[in-house]
């Protein structure tokens, strides 16, 4: 009723005031550190539908996103080269995984303890 | 009524709007946070309390984002979630169960966090559909097991019924249903649910060391 009274401008004022307040919400905009790109969906596949997601093509999808992240100036996220690892590992190969592992611990120092325990595993099952 | 009545009565269900949004929150209390200033997260494989199955890993696959994006390293969570199975614990329970010591041990994480998922999943009625995720988090420190941080993540889709009275609602309901069960929303809900309350401005996480305007805010 009340929002009858008024007259159309005023109406659509409120409406876009409304709107604005929506929009600019209690939600902070993403201007994203990291390229994210096929890793999300890869983790979501490995477990829903495994079949989208085999280690041969996560290899390939995560290698590329890794390319796409440089060119784009964007930072590899966090984990994604150790669940890079972890693919190669499953495949067998051991110096591809170990390289991958590495570097995980070279761009995130945190996950020394974490990588070094996954390597130091690793070495102990070849021998 | 006057004219300047009519001017203003707009004003007051904006100003009601604007009193209910954000500003009705009270702001989290970050001493314990800002005491422990973890640098890295550790996400544990959810605990399900839903009947949908896959509700853990698909959340799973939506979290490391927001946590690494507010400037956290957070750990694989699909290597933490192997080595977890590999060594004779093939459930979130169980994962959530492992004493802190013992995860610091072998992961060394600073913190960890504990999600349990609430509510997960599409609901189809009569002239609509539904799909909600509803899930609990809690951020621990990793040595003293102090709460850092918690938060209840929501977010849930309805679908309208676009105006078309009765029959434009069936058909919707019916083109819902054949699209949902192609579609799953969950995934996204699940992500708005997480930036939501990851990001929420009075409750959300605060800034961690690989933020950009965490050097802003140390001074």
């Amino acid at each position: 009723m009340v929002v009858g009274m008024l007259n159309f401008k005023t109406t659509r004022l409120f409406i876009v005031l409304i709107s604005l307040w929506l929009l600019s919400g209690c939600v902070k905009p993403a201007n994203e550190i990291y390229y994210w790109g096929e890793y999300e969906q890869l983790i979501h596949d490995m477990y829903v539908d495994p079949g989208k997601a085999d280690a041969v093509a996560q290899i390939e999808k995560l290698t590329a996103d890794i390319q796409k992240a440089e060119s784009t100036g964007k930072q590899v996220p966090p984990g994604l080269y150790a669940h890079l690892g972890m693919m190669y590992s499953s495949q067998g190969q051991a110096a591809q995984a170990e390289a991958a592992l590495r570097e995980e611990q070279k761009l995130y120092p945190e996950s020394a303890t974490f990588i070094q325990g996954l390597i130091k595993r690793a070495s102990k099952e070849k021998s | 009524m006057p004219y300047w009545i009519k001017r203003t009565l707009f004003l007051i269900p904006l100003a009601v709007l604007l009193l209910s949004g954000c500003a009705k929150q009270e702001p989290y209390n970050y001493a314990a946070l800002e005491q422990s200033k973890p640098r890295s997260i550790l996400v544990l494989p959810p605990v399900n309390n839903t009947v949908e199955v896959n509700a853990p890993y698909i959340y799973l696959s939506t979290i490391s984002r927001p946590l690494a994006e507010k400037g956290y390293y957070v750990f694989p969570v699909t290597v933490v979630d192997s080595l977890m199975k590999e060594n004779g614990l093939p459930s979130p329970a169980e994962m959530h169960a492992v004493p802190l010591d013992k995860l610091t041990k072998h992961i060394g994480a600073d913190s960890v966090l504990y999600v349990t998922i609430d509510e997960w999943g599409q609901k189809y009625q009569v002239l609509s559909s539904k799909a909600v995720v509803r899930a609990t988090l809690k951020l621990v420190d990793s040595r003293t097991g102090a709460l850092l941080w918690d938060t209840e993540a929501f977010a849930q889709y309805q679908s309208s019924d676009g105006g078309g009275g009765l029959a434009g609602a069936l058909i919707g309901a019916v083109v819902e249903q054949i699209a949902g069960s192609m579609i799953d929303r969950t995934p996204d809900l699940s992500r708005i649910a997480n930036n939501g309350s990851i990001n929420n401005q009075v409750r959300g996480l605060l800034n961690g060391p690989y933020a950009p305007e965490s050097l802003v805010q140390q001074h």
